[in-house]
């Protein structure tokens, strides 16, 4: 068989640029041709022998900083603004924990409270000062509390006073007050006004709900009063609007 | 497409790029300012660029007009314009390479030295292939040439790489005697 394949084929061929029916065929005929067998084998040491042309200049560390630079030249501007993502990441993280903390702590004094309230309830006495009068109770808490504070007048409102008891918030004496009316009992706290205690009654003052005590509080003359009970919000509303003019 | 994505991807190709330049210049300094020009050629007419195409190809293509415009380039240009006109003659497989070039293939100095002797047509499409290992469709991009003239060109610059192999074996021998 006369030999008329190409070089330039087998170089193809060795190049992976052939297609498979193209391979076939030099296939095929390298099996035929002892001179183009030979030939394909002087192209692949060709092939092997000029490896080493790869890696045979390398650049030098001066001059990969140079083309660094230069490629990246506008960077320094485009940091800053890679920046402001993260920035505003980090700033809506510390508001979700700044939030998150205040909120808890709302929720922790107010549980205090409804603790202190149900504490009452539960306890065997539940006043230090039996009296339904309001000129025996209020004189029991001088020298005990560092405040005083004036109680409305009971006679005829449907309520009546029970006594008083000393308790303790956030490692401060105030002053309890227990209030019935009908089979309801109605707690009336009262301590020294402070900027986290006005933090944990933030808000309007207002019969807000909470494990089903209806709670009221705001602030007079330096006093923080909190009204509870399980009465209904309205009686809650006239219990604390009688406290709020006798201490105006 | 932003310089961020052209740092990420063409920063990668800067030993292949130097090595290639070296190979086409000679001379570290030419090779030197060839890719400094060549980055700065291709950061500037990125945006032409077509996400999705080969950079390297673009790449490559940049840094061989570049090299054709230099001083340099332009010397080499003139002593290679000969051969190509006798490019279309089809090469047969001519006599069987005697094992004293065999021998030569494996001295890795020997097949540098003969690369850096090959015209500047025949030494890059070599490279192109062998070293940068560019399809020819790559390569056809990079050269500007259809596939059938990578092809019979990439045939003709290994056998003038064989010839000048077989020649400075000759000579070699010759010295010997």
């Amino acid at each position: 068989m006369h030999c008329d394949a190409r070089p330039a084929n087998l170089g193809a061929y060795l190049d992976g640029e052939l297609s498979l029916e193209q391979i076939a065929v030099v296939q095929k005929h390298l099996e035929d041709c002892p001179r183009c067998a030979t030939e394909i084998a002087e192209l692949v040491r060709l092939k092997q022998s000029l490896r080493p042309a790869r890696g045979r200049f390398t650049p030098t560390a001066e001059f990969r900083r140079k083309v660094q630079s230069q490629v990246a030249v506008r960077k320094p501007r485009r940091w800053s603004l890679r920046l402001i993502p993260a920035i505003a990441a980090i700033a809506a993280m510390l508001f979700v924990a700044i939030a998150w903390i205040a909120y808890s702590r709302r929720t922790d004094d107010l549980a205090e409270i409804v603790d202190l309230h149900i504490n009452a309830l539960a306890s065997t006495n539940l006043v230090d000062v039996v009296s339904t009068d309001r000129h025996t109770v209020k004189p029991w808490f001088t020298g005990k509390i560092p405040f005083t504070f004036d109680l409305p007048e009971f006679a005829g409102t449907g309520y009546t006073l029970l006594g008083g008891r000393l308790v303790y918030f956030h490692q401060r004496p105030g002053a309890q007050l227990i209030v019935a009316l009908r089979q309801h009992k109605i707690s009336v706290l009262i301590f020294q006004d402070s900027p986290d205690m006005t933090q944990a009654f933030a808000g309007p003052a207002r019969v807000s709900r909470r494990n089903y005590f209806g709670i009221e509080s705001w602030q007079s003359q330096e006093l923080r009063f909190v009204v509870i009970s399980d009465a209904d919000p309205a009686a809650i509303e006239t219990l604390s609007q009688s406290f709020q003019r006798a201490n105006q | 497409m932003d310089p961020e994505f052209f740092e990420m991807a063409a920063l990668p190709l800067f030993d292949q790029l130097y090595n290639l330049a070296h190979w086409l210049t000679g001379d570290r300094s030419d090779a030197e300012d060839l890719v400094q020009e060549t980055y700065a050629k291709a950061l500037k007419g990125f945006e032409s660029f077509e996400e999705g195409t080969n950079l390297r190809a673009w790449m490559y293509r940049i840094l061989r007009n570049t090299f054709l415009t230099s001083r340099t380039g332009l010397s080499a240009q003139n002593t290679t314009q000969l051969d190509e006109d006798i490019e279309g003659g089809e090469l047969v497989a001519d006599c069987v390479t005697p094992e004293f070039v065999l021998l030569q293939m494996e001295s890795t100095q020997a097949v540098m030295d003969a690369l850096e002797s090959l015209p500047l047509t025949y030494r890059e499409i070599i490279l192109l292939c062998e070293m940068e290992e560019l399809s020819y469709r790559e390569i056809s991009q990079v050269l500007a040439v259809p596939m059938g003239t990578v092809m019979s060109r990439l045939s003709r610059a290994r056998h003038l790489l064989r010839n000048e192999l077989t020649a400075k074996a000759a000579r070699r021998s010759n010295d010997a005697l």
